[in-house]
């Protein structure tokens, strides 16, 4: 029971937190949507960086670096350092600045002023919205997986039950599976997890949710460091841990024969998401200064470093201990806790650090679907003088609720595919749209047909790859990644998008001189 | 000047994130880490370090003058 105890506080005090810092809400649309732009360099970082790291940090990394070996780290953490504070400084910087001076609280709002055209939006609003939801579905179901998997019950090696679920002497929970059991069922961890984040959402808008991952980036940052301090003591050291996996998986030490160099270079186009990530747009606008960005671009390649070094260590050392052998992947980091420390309370924190990586994105996203449904979709048809202040807060709301419920719903679903593939699949589609942004803010001669048939070939081409990969490619490693010509589809997707936004606007007619000089302005700012 | 150098550097960094020496190394550093690691762990602070020097070198100081400047809602 102590770990779901620890759990439950953590919550608690994730929900006093939101109600508390709902407070400072200042009752505006504005301050509803982006924080009436007003949000230091400390909570930007914290927001940006939580938001940014999914519960993938914590259990993805022990899990892909058990599976792959030690190169997982230069595949996602040290490309991530250089390239996604490059998106922040080269794209974030310029369209907090757009936004500031235009007033924008969306990308389609951008994107249609840029290349003047109302398609753009009615284009590429249904492709965000497509890449999102998967996103947090993996986050909903992440969460549930993880609570009952806690909760379980465990099965001798002979078959036989070693301890039924841990709610099973209460009565609670019951199930004709012995193991399942008294278990804390996934639709309930859901309807927790939905519900609290939507309280707080919904009270304060994006201040309480930059508050709120603030907080749950603080926890998960410092789980990591806890559980890799524990285990390492507990090996006798890390030196020992390290030379366990010399004497028992030596292999998993390099990247010969686990990761093709190919693939290694093709990671490179999956943190380019970051430059088209909805949720990561709004909170670049909650930005007070540009020199709010400064700390943001500095700390994030060191705060992925100390979240993913740990990790990394965790998983390649559960190959050195034999214990662990035949673990399923997503299992090692709270196996290698519960057999290694022994000490319900670490577990307990554990759990609430991989709940609250989960969280600190599923806010955010929450979020930004609310923003673009009330700003893209309402008053893009009604027009911004059809409603008052508050109305537009209300639909703002309505939105949270509805967007909370039907994701919800959708996590109950018994779906026909594995929702984590797709979540790599979103990653990818949104870095493979980063031609698009990046040629929007430094390309003045990107038009409005360059950009509309770059997002149309590379929807199509994602749509066709997808099919491919969920339905027809079969392979006997189930931890073999789908690749064209030996890369990542990324790659693929990234080419395509490239190459049709420049060829369709060189075809066709620049944008005209008061576009141009509405974005690209003669000053330093341009540069 | 300073900017461009920012620049070269940057994508100095990424093409010396293809370690493709280290590739079959299975050297342990200190004896704890293993190579392929803690090449990627100091390139995550040569990466802070050059994110550093764009601040210093390469930002655009007049950004946020022109960002105030009749900044708008209105026209979203």
């Amino acid at each position: 029971m102590t770990p779901i105890v620890v759990i439950l506080i953590y919550l608690g005090l994730l929900l006093a937190l939101g109600v508390v810092s709902s407070r400072f809400f200042r009752g505006t649309s504005n301050d509803f949507f982006v924080a009436s732009r007003s949000i230091g360099p400390f909570l930007l970082l914290m927001s940006v960086f939580g938001t940014t790291m999914t519960g993938f940090a914590l259990v993805g990394s022990s899990a892909k670096t058990y599976e792959s070996g030690i190169g997982v780290y230069g595949l996602m953490a040290s490309y991530s350092g250089l390239l996604h504070s490059a998106c922040f400084f080269l794209i974030g910087i310029k369209l907090w600045a757009f936004g500031k001076k235009y007033g924008y609280v969306t990308q389609c709002q951008y994107f249609r002023a840029r290349f003047q055209s109302n398609t753009i939006g009615y284009v590429l609003f249904p492709v965000l919205v497509v890449l999102i939801i998967p996103y947090l579905l993996v986050g909903l179901i992440a969460a549930g997986s993880a609570i009952k998997g806690l909760t379980s019950g465990v099965v001798k090696p002979d078959g036989t039950l070693l301890r039924p679920g841990m709610f099973a002497e209460y009565g609670l929970f019951e199930s004709t599976n012995p193991v399942l059991n008294g278990a804390v069922p996934p639709w309930l961890t859901g309807i927790v997890i939905a519900g609290i984040v939507l309280v707080y959402v919904f009270l304060g808008g994006v201040r309480s949710t930059t508050w709120a991952n603030t907080f749950q980036t603080i926890v998960f940052m410092v789980t990591g460091i806890i559980a890799f301090t524990l285990i390492a003591k507990a090996l006798g050291g890390p030196a020992a841990a390290s030379q366990a996996v010399v004497e028992r998986a030596p292999e998993s030490l390099a990247r010969e024969g686990k990761i093709s160099k190919l693939q290694f270079f093709s990671y490179a186009f999956i943190p380019l998401s970051v430059g088209m990530f909805p949720h990561l747009f709004q909170h670049w606008l909650t930005a007070r200064s540009a020199k709010s960005f400064r700390l943001v671009v500095i700390a994030h390649p060191i705060f992925i470093m100390l979240v993913w070094v740990p990790c990394v260590l965790i998983g390649v050392w559960a190959l050195g201990v034999a214990k662990m052998d035949g673990t399923p992947p997503n299992a090692v980091l709270g196996k290698m806790v519960a057999v290694l420390v022994h000490q319900p309370v670490v577990t307990g924190v554990l759990f609430a650090g991989i709940l609250a990586a989960i969280m600190s994105s599923l806010d955010s996203q929450f979020m930004c679907l609310s923003t673009m449904f009330t700003n893209d979709v309402v008053v893009h048809a009604k027009g911004e003088d059809h409603f008052t202040d508050k109305q537009l807060l209300w639909i703002g709301r309505i939105f949270v609720i509805g967007i909370v419920a039907m994701t919800y719903a959708i996590s109950l679903m018994k779906l026909p595919i594995n929702v984590f593939d797709l979540g790599v699949w979103c990653f990818s589609g949104f870095g493979a749209l980063f031609p698009i942004a990046f040629a929007a803010v430094y390309w003045k001669r990107a038009t409005k047909a360059g950009a509309i048939a770059a997002v149309v070939a590379t929807a199509a081409l994602w749509l066709g790859l997808i099919s491919y990969d969920l339905f027809v490619f079969k392979t006997d490693h189930p931890e073999e990644e789908f690749l064209l010509m030996g890369m990542m589809p990324a790659a693929a997707l990234f080419a395509t998008c490239l190459v049709t936004l420049v060829l369709v606007s060189l075809a066709t007619q620049t944008p005209d001189a008061k576009t141009i000089a509405k974005f690209f302005p003669k000053s330093t700012a341009n540069r | 000047m300073k900017s461009k150098w920012v620049w070269i550097i940057f994508v100095l960094l990424f093409i010396l994130h293809q370690d493709f020496w280290l590739w079959d190394d299975r050297t342990l550093v200190f004896g704890v880490m293993p190579i392929g690691l803690a090449y990627h762990a100091g390139f995550s602070i040569a990466a802070a370090l050059l994110w550093v020097s764009a601040v210093k070198w390469a930002w655009p100081s007049d950004i946020e003058a022109w960002a105030d400047e009749d900044a708008t809602g209105s026209e979203a």
